[in-house]
C-alpha cells in the first residue's frame, strides 16, 4: 500500500469512528416573528437565530454554517412534505347575552365545514368567550353554553360530537380589552380551531 | 349478612371505577397522526401498532418510519412534528393545560430527519419544549426548524 492509500484508509477509518452526525437548521418564520433554536452539546451552546442558520454536530464538536432553501429541500424534503396542515382558526360572534349566532357568523360556519372537508382526520376545538357584563360564574356558564351551541350546530350538520372538544373561558381572554361590565360584541365570541 | 358485605364491596368497586377513570384521564392522547405514507409504526408498551392516519398518540410512544415512510403528527398544543424515511422519533414527555398553555414537551430524534413547528407550550415558556438528538439538546423559542441524525 502506498502512503496516499494508507492515509486515505486512515481518514475513512477516523470519519467512520466519528459517530452520529447531526444537523440542525432554523427555517424562516412565515409570520416574521423572531425565533431561535439553541443547540447544546455538553457545556457548549450555539444559538441559531437567522433563517437557514445551521449547526453540524459530531463527536468532535459543534460547527456553525449557513444552509439554504435548496439544501433543506434536498435533505428534509420528505419530512417537510409530511407536515400536517397548520390549525385553521375561525371566530363566530353572538347576539348580546344570548347563545344565538349573528347572521354573518352563520355564514362563517360554511367555511369551517369546508376546512374540515380538506383534512383527512380533522379534530375541532370550540372555545367559548363572553364580554365582561355579569359575574364570572354566569360568564363561565354562558361561554360553555355558546361552545355547546356551536357543537350542537355542527352535529346537526353531520360532524360527530366525539371529534369536537368544547372549552368555556368566560371573560378571561378578551379579544378587545375592556373594563368590567362593558358590553362588547367583539368579545362575545366562539373561537374554532380545525386541526 | 349479604347486605352488610355488599355495600362495602359496591363502594370498593366504585372506588376502583373512579381510580380507573382518573387513570384514563391521565393517559389521554397527546396528539394524532395526520399524515402517513409508506411504512409507519408506533411502538407502545411493548406492542407495535400500524401508524395509520387518525391514530391517537400517547406519551412514550415511539414512531418509526421505513425506507419509503414518512409521518406527520399534530400535538394537543398545536405543535407539528413530521419525520422522513428511516426515522425513529420518541414522544418522551408531554403535559399540556389547554386553559393556561402551561406544560412540558420533550421529544427525541434517534435517527432520520425531523421537521418541527413548535406550538403553544413553547410559546408560553421557551424552556418548556426540547428536542433531543443522540448528542445534543435543542431548545425551542417559537420556531420552525429541521433536524437530522445520520448513523
Amino acid at each position: 500500500m502506498n502512503s496516499l492509500a494508507r492515509w486515505t484508509a486512515l481518514l475513512v477509518l477516523v470519519a467512520g469512528c466519528a459517530g452520529p452526525k447531526e444537523t440542525i437548521v432554523l427555517l424562516p418564520n412565515p409570520a416574521g416573528q423572531e425565533t431561535a433554536v439553541t443547540v447544546t452539546q455538553a457545556d457548549r451552546q450555539v444559538v441559531l437565530s437567522q433563517p437557514y442558520a445551521a449547526a453540524r454536530v459530531s463527536r468532535s464538536g459543534t460547527e456553525a454554517f449557513a444552509s439554504s432553501a435548496r439544501q433543506v429541500q434536498a435533505t428534509y424534503g420528505q419530512a417537510l412534505a409530511a407536515q400536517p396542515l397548520p390549525p385553521a382558526q375561525f371566530t363566530l360572534f353572538f347576539v348580546e347575552n344570548k347563545d344565538e349566532l349573528t347572521e354573518e357568523s352563520k355564514r362563517i360556519v360554511d367555511s369551517v365545514f369546508a376546512e374540515i372537508a380538506r383534512r383527512p382526520v380533522a379534530d375541532v376545538i370550540v372555545i367559548g368567550h363572553t364580554d365582561t357584563v355579569g359575574n364570572d360564574a354566569a360568564n363561565d356558564a354562558l361561554s360553555r353554553q355558546r361552545a355547546d351551541v356551536v357543537r350542537a350546530a355542527f352535529a346537526a350538520r353531520g360532524l360527530a360530537a366525539d371529534k369536537v372538544v368544547t372549552i368555556g373561558r368566560g371573560k378571561r381572554e378578551l379579544a378587545v380589552p375592556t373594563g368590567d361590565g362593558v358590553a362588547e360584541p367583539r368579545n362575545r365570541r366562539v373561537e374554532i380551531l380545525v386541526r | 349478612m349479604r347486605r352488610t358485605f355488599s355495600r362495602p364491596v359496591a363502594r370498593a368497586l366504585l372506588g376502583v371505577a373512579t381510580a380507573l377513570s382518573l387513570c384514563h384521564a391521565a393517559h389521554a392522547d397527546v396528539g394524532q397522526i395526520k399524515v402517513a405514507t409508506g411504512q409507519v409504526f408506533v411502538d407502545r408498551k411493548g406492542q407495535t401498532l400500524p401508524g395509520r392516519v387518525g391514530l391517537l398518540l400517547e406519551a412514550d410512544d415511539v414512531l418509526r418510519t421505513g425506507a419509503d415512510g414518512s409521518v406527520g403528527i399534530t400535538m394537543r398544543d398545536n405543535s407539528l412534528l413530521s419525520a422522513g424515511p428511516n426515522s425513529i422519533l420518541s414522544l418522551e414527555h408531554f403535559e399540556f393545560d389547554p386553559t393556561t398553555s402551561d406544560g412540558r414537551f420533550d421529544a427525541r430524534l434517534r435517527r432520520g430527519t425531523l421537521a418541527v413547528v413548535s406550538g403553544r407550550i413553547a410559546k408560553k415558556s421557551p424552556q418548556a419544549m426540547t428536542v433531543r438528538t443522540p448528542s445534543t439538546v435543542l431548545g425551542v423559542r417559537g420556531t420552525e426548524f429541521v433536524v437530522s441524525v445520520d448513523e
